[in-house]
């Protein structure tokens, strides 16, 4: 046990430098988030996820975001435990009808100011299930959403990205 | 164990049913069967509805081999498998929210996957109106004192949703009930009438762990159906990819498991191991989870040019690395305390319930589909399949440990071994025959079994995939029991069944 503590003290970081934020996010965002953001976040985001029927495929990359490369926190960024302590909800699936009731009341319990993100494929349009009899097809059919991260799944870094341009264009709005 | 062949030799086999036969049986030896898992002579693989009829995939004799009966249901009824052998309890009642068909003296008449919300009933069946949603009824348990505690669909961590009840007598379990269906996507209903290729991509989203391994079991069945042999490279390629598949979902598991005993210095450094494999696994085959990669016919995509340099240092690292941190656990008394012991899984019941992969294996079962229903390439690997007794936490971890170190032997022995040539054979294309094709594949959780009906003209007709999780989850609800609510996490996670595997 010391021995591994100790060469974590010695080694430098395996964290890796954020990515830039790409325009199209930026600009996604800004057309998106047109109510005003009156409350100040003090640069800190509290996740919470919401998966509506994916295969796991994003939960693993958001998963990703805490190992030590990505190091999500030293963003400000965290995943919470309850809606009720949420700012963000990080939505993933293509919400199955199943589903569909226990999205809204998580939104629900959600306080406001918040804002949706949902990610991956699915949760744009329903991806693959579209038009079964299972699924609601998209996650802007049940609740309002103000970014969508693409990706089947998304990458750590795609995912990184979009929610430093969210927390950007809050700021901006401040 | 017996073979299923004497009692179903009398019975015509389906004439383009590949490799295993097919056989249409009366109800009287469809009893016979139920009897014969039962008394513990056949295991139970998979049991599954059709245009009116069920298919029970069988394992048994020695060598083991797969049995599949077929029981035609014109009046919508069969007699239930589930009253005899519990493990079939949970298919039956999924055949009735799919197919309408009824397992006709059942135990449990409960609906499972279907939650009143879809928009048609029965929908693989003969599709009916909606019903208004009726209130799930939850198994009773009486008692002094006895409280419940209702979690989820939607969890604390970042996992997938489904419910959990908990009845317990202060800090200790009484009974888990799960109520799973929350992930219930329509994915054989899609996959009916579907191209192959989009067929495809649905059983790689089957669950996004294993999307390599389902990937693979799906695409042998085609294979088989249509009587395509994948190119000597691409099988090889297929094993390289489902154990790194494996490899990476072990590490990142080993570390959550020690998380959920506040021991977070090893999810830390597993994850950071997971990661270095996904990363390798993205430079080899473009896609982290290597989604896709494996296709009907091969492979989709080759190794990179430099991926077996990439995979060499990975294994390099690996091996380099683990060694201490299992020595950590091995080391640290107060895991120990939460591990040993914990959540265990009696063999008697991992036999019943034919459970596959390292919840098995932890379990006294000693059955890998590499090694027992050996595929290309596994045939020309060398590998020791690892099994424990205990069937606790610990033993489940330590199972998974083993698995890491001979998964990279495996990679090892494919990167010296891997022919060269073409990854992709062709398919038949609108003038492809119609046939039936059945699939066992170890993924990391255990043997994934896949089945396709195609139509003429490389249409898929029919097609099931039968997630392990499906004869796992019930043993959770048997493992927590007398255990305390709080080492939950640890025994679910020590599991970690696949919700939308089983829920599809």
């Amino acid at each position: 046990m010391r021995k591994i503590l100790l060469e974590g003290l010695l080694r430098r970081p395996l964290t890796e430098p954020p990515p830039a934020a790409a325009d199209a996010e930026t600009a996604e965002l800004s057309l998106r988030l047109k109510q005003g953001i009156d409350r100040v976040f003090g640069g800190s985001l509290a996740i919470r996820l919401v998966d509506a029927g994916s295969c796991n495929g994003c939960e693993l990359e958001i998963h990703a975001l805490n190992n030590p490369f990505y190091d999500l926190e030293r963003f400000g960024l965290k995943f919470v435990a309850s809606p009720r302590h949420a700012d963000v909800l990080l939505v993933t699936g293509p919400v199955t009808r199943n589903m569909r009731e226990a999205l809204e009341r998580t939104h629900a319990a959600t306080p406001s100011p918040k804002w949706v993100v949902a990610a991956g494929a699915c949760a744009l349009d329903g991806g693959l299930y579209a038009g079964g009899h299972a699924c609601v097809g998209g996650v802007s059919e049940v609740i309002p959403v103000d970014l969508h991260i693409p990706g089947c799944p998304p990458t750590p870094t795609m995912l990184l990205r979009g929610l430093l341009a969210l927390m950007a264009a809050c700021d901006g709005r401040r | 164990m017996t073979n299923a062949t004497p009692i179903l030799g009398a019975f015509p086999a389906a004439p383009d049913h590949m490799p295993w036969p097919r056989r249409v049986v009366d109800e009287a030896i469809w009893r016979v069967l139920s009897a014969r898992l039962s008394a513990g002579e056949l295991s139970l693989l998979g049991l599954w509805g059709d245009a009116g009829m069920v298919h029970m995939a069988v394992l048994g004799g020695d060598p083991v081999a797969v049995t599949v009966a077929s029981l035609a249901c014109p009046d919508g009824h069969f007699p239930s498998v589930g009253r005899e052998h519990p493990p079939a309890i949970r298919f039956e009642r999924a055949i009735r929210d799919l197919f309408g068909l009824e397992a006709s003296d059942a135990l449990d008449r409960r609906p499972w996957l279907d939650h009143g919300v879809w928009s048609a009933r029965t929908p693989l069946g003969r599709p009916g109106a909606p019903e208004a949603p009726t209130p799930y009824a939850f198994l009773t348990s009486v008692g002094e004192g006895l409280h419940q505690i209702p979690v989820g669909p939607v969890h604390a961590g970042i996992i997938e949703p489904g419910h959990f009840r908990f009845t317990a007598a202060g800090e200790t379990v009484v009974r888990l009930e799960e109520r799973l269906g929350y992930t219930h996507k329509g994915v054989e209903a899609l996959m009916a009438g579907a191209p192959i290729d989009r067929a495809a991509m649905l059983a790689a989203r089957c669950s996004g762990d294993s999307t390599v391994a389902s990937s693979i079991a799906f695409a042998r069945a085609v294979e088989a159906a249509l009587r395509v042999a994948p190119p000597p490279r691409a099988v090889w390629l297929r094993a390289l990819a489902a154990e790194l598949e494996r490899v990476a979902n072990h590490l990142g598991d080993i570390g959550a498991i020690c998380n959920d005993a506040a021991f977070a210095v090893m999810l830390a450094h597993c994850s950071v191991l997971r990661e270095r494999v996904l990363r390798a696994a993205a430079n080899c085959f473009g896609h982290r989870l290597m989604m896709d990669a494996v296709a009907p016919g091969g492979m989709s995509v080759d190794l990179a040019a430099d991926g077996p340099k990439l995979l060499h240092e990975l294994v390099a690292t690996i091996r380099r690395t683990l060694p201490p941190l299992v020595e950590l656990y091995d080391d640290t008394a107060s895991l120990q305390d939460r591990t040993v012991g914990t959540g265990i899984l009696k063999p008697e019941l991992a036999r019943q319930f034919a459970c596959g992969g390292f919840v098995g294996r932890a379990s006294g079962r000693s059955f890998d589909a590499r090694r027992d229903l050996v595929y290309p390439p596994y045939d020309r690997l060398r590998f020791e399949v690892p099994v424990r007794r205990e069937g606790d936490v610990d033993a489940r971890v330590r199972v998974r440990i083993a698995e890491v170190e001979e998964s990279l032997t495996m990679i090892v022995q494919i990167l010296a071994e891997m022919p060269s040539g073409a990854v992709l054979a062709d398919l038949p294309g609108a003038d492809a025959p119609g046939g039936e094709g059945i699939a066992v594949v170890e993924g990391f959780r255990g043997d994934i079994l896949a089945w396709v009906r195609l139509a003429p003209g490389g249409i898929v007709d029919r097609a099931h995939l039968r997630d392990p999780s499906w004869l796992q989850w019930p043993l959770l609800e048997a493992a927590i029991e007398g255990n305390i609510v709080a080492d939950f996490p640890l025994c679910n996670k020590s599991f970690n069944c696949s919700y939308s595997g089983h829920d599809l």
